[in-house]
């Protein structure tokens, strides 16, 4: 460690103005922030002051997305051979996942840090470290066979439109991951949808043994065939087929577990949406007009992304509501829509996604009226003692 | 009366031709005229066969305005603009369904649309009721090419990336880039993609052009 901090107090002038290197100071000063906690404070204005800053955050998130990846990684394995009619090893399944997924997670990081950094460099600004989280999120959200220049053209998208273009990190409106996966929904739709894209390898021609579906839990309801519907404990457990990290609602809890002790996800939204989609299941039950309908609420909430979604996506603190009364209401809705789009619309299969990224743009706008609430309210106090 | 008459393409008018390309375009500056840009924007040729009507009605209807300046009521101008764009745009939907009626179709209601294009009833209640005829013709020209040109460029965006093609000619097909397993983009051919092109267009003009960025 301390050779290392040497090596990088040594090369430092070089980055400074006037340097060889001037003209990549920001892309220095991000990695020796990555590296180590800068020493530098705000001095003017008031500002919380934490040990915990955006990149120590950032690194939490990615923490808790942990077992679900791993979770994920083995079960791109487990599925593929599943496909094949083979019964396999705990380790080997992992391993097959592990390397189709690892080029999934360095396309995401290169292309998408090296979009950032090349806006740091133009506009002369720090290099911010959004990219971080929405790097892991985006293999984590897609196909596994998903091809790797898609990932990296819907990576490039993500990051201008959806970040760059509103300024940057903090400033975005729309969860750059799902602008990610949106973009590729869309543009792609054949590599997004379907009951081919979820298992590894049939969409290049490997054929699976007789009887196997690689739909997921979500396509078999949308078609009607509700007896294919795997156990609840299998989509609890995330032995289905699926994006790659999205399956298991287990390790979707853990990392749950790990934001909401942290205090880095906010627990108000996460309960909230639980609570919409729960909610909107029970009234598409009472409704009950088709046997999608009928589907347990509580059934809902472990299927497709909805876990997934409603515990990494919703709570990204940028683009969610940011005062406390709104983000009950913006998580509230949030589940709703995503399982009233996804009972109710059989061109999106899974709703989240579209649920999340509406929702995003709605949250200023609740906060708006919020804040509007609370200063009418206090008005109304002010005349009263007056 | 008209002792130190201009000459046809003085510096002054010539500006009326380069000024909505650039630096005042319709689409890109004053954001008028969005809604067709985004919906016949997915193929070259039923773009282009937009931007020249446009430019059509709008040179018409800007001279004929023009001309008739001075002894419209002030009260109901807008109405007789009105009328003189629907005449035109009629004109040139039944010449399209005559002489060309594939891109018609394609265009659908489209054409009938250009009566409620901004930019003919801004340009004629801007320019052509205070302007004499040649300058509200130079006009003309210059804002339905400006309006023409951010059209084609966002077209050829659309159709080269979200179908292949130019004109209908399979281009990528040639090229052979499909053999190494390149598709097309589903996205460019919906609609919101070719608003986020005009952003990207209006993004690099800025860019280009500092002036145009609004002081905070």
């Amino acid at each position: 460690m301390k050779a290392l901090r040497r090596y990088v107090d040594k090369i430092k002038p070089n980055f400074e103005k006037g340097g060889k290197y001037e003209k990549l100071r920001s892309t220095f000063e991000a990695f020796e922030t990555f590296l180590f906690v800068p020493d530098t404070v705000t001095t003017r204005g008031s500002h919380i002051r934490d040990a915990n800053d955006m990149k120590r955050t950032m690194a939490l998130v990615v923490i808790a997305l942990v077992p679900a990846l791993l979770f994920g990684m083995w079960n791109v394995g487990h599925q593929h051979f599943l496909a094949l009619g083979e019964t396999t090893g705990l380790w080997q399944s992992f391993w097959f996942g592990f390397l189709k997924v690892l080029p999934l997670i360095v396309v995401s990081y290169v292309v998408g840090l090296g979009t950032e950094f090349f806006f740091a460099q133009v506009r002369g600004h720090e290099v911010n470290e959004g990219f971080l989280v929405s790097g892991i999120l985006i293999p984590m959200i897609v196909p596994v066979d998903i091809p790797l220049w898609m990932l990296a053209i819907a990576v490039i998208f993500a990051v201008i439109i959806g970040k760059e273009v509103f300024g940057g990190t903090g400033m975005n409106i729309l969860n750059p991951a799902l602008t990610a996966r949106a973009f590729l929904f869309f543009a792609y739709p054949g590599w997004m949808s379907g009951d081919q894209v979820w298992i590894a390898g049939l969409k290049h021609g490997l054929r699976a043994v007789d009887g196997f579906s690689g739909a997921t839990p979500l396509a078999e309801a949308a078609a009607g065939h509700l007896g294919n519907l795997p156990s609840a404990w299998s989509m609890f457990a995330g032995t289905i087929p699926g994006s790659v990290g999205e399956t298991s609602t287990i390790a979707i809890l853990i990392g749950a577990l790990i934001l909401i002790y942290t205090g880095v996800g906010s627990w108000k939204i996460m309960v909230s949406a639980f609570g919409g989609g729960l909610i909107m299941g029970l009234i598409l039950n009472l409704w009950g007009a088709n046997a999608y309908m009928q589907v347990p609420a509580w059934e809902h909430l472990v299927m497709g992304g909805f876990a997934f979604g409603m515990v990494f996506m919703v709570t990204d603190p940028v683009t969610a509501a940011q005062t406390e009364t709104g983000k009950w209401i913006y998580g509230f809705l949030t589940g709703i829509m995503a399982i009233l789009i996804r009972v109710l619309n059989p061109a999106y299969p899974e709703g989240v996604m579209l649920a999340i990224l509406l929702m995003n743009v709605f949250a200023p706008l609740i906060d708006h009226y919020v804040i509007e609430a609370n200063i009418k309210r206090r008005l109304k106090r002010v005349k009263v003692t007056a | 009366m008209n002792k130190e008459r201009e000459p046809l393409f003085s510096s002054k008018n010539l500006k009326l031709i380069t000024d909505p390309l650039n630096s005042n375009n319709p689409i890109t500056v004053q954001v008028l005229g969005i809604c067709s840009a985004l919906a016949i924007t997915v193929k070259l040729k039923p773009a282009i066969v937009m931007a020249i009507s446009v430019m059509v009605v709008l040179m018409v209807s800007n001279v004929v305005i023009s001309a008739l300046r001075k002894s419209i009521p002030p009260r109901i101008r807008i109405i007789v603009q009105l009328v003189v764009i629907a005449s035109m745009v009629i004109l040139v939907d039944q010449v399209l369904k005559a002489f060309a009626y594939d891109v018609s179709k394609q265009l659908s209601v489209f054409v009938g649309l250009i009566i409620t294009n901004c930019i003919l009833m801004g340009r004629l209640e801007a320019f052509a009721m205070g302007n004499k005829p040649w300058p509200s013709f130079l006009d003309a020209i210059g804002n339905a090419s400006g309006y023409g040109v951010i059209l084609i460029i966002v077209a050829f965006f659309r159709e080269l990336l979200g179908s292949g093609t130019l004109f209908g000619y399979p281009v990528f097909q040639k090229i052979g880039l499909y053999n190494i397993g390149y598709e097309n983009n589903g996205l460019m051919i919906l609609p919101p993609m070719a608003l986020i092109t005009i952003g990207i267009i209006i993004w690099v003009q800025r860019a280009k052009n500092r002036a145009l960025i609004e002081e905070k």
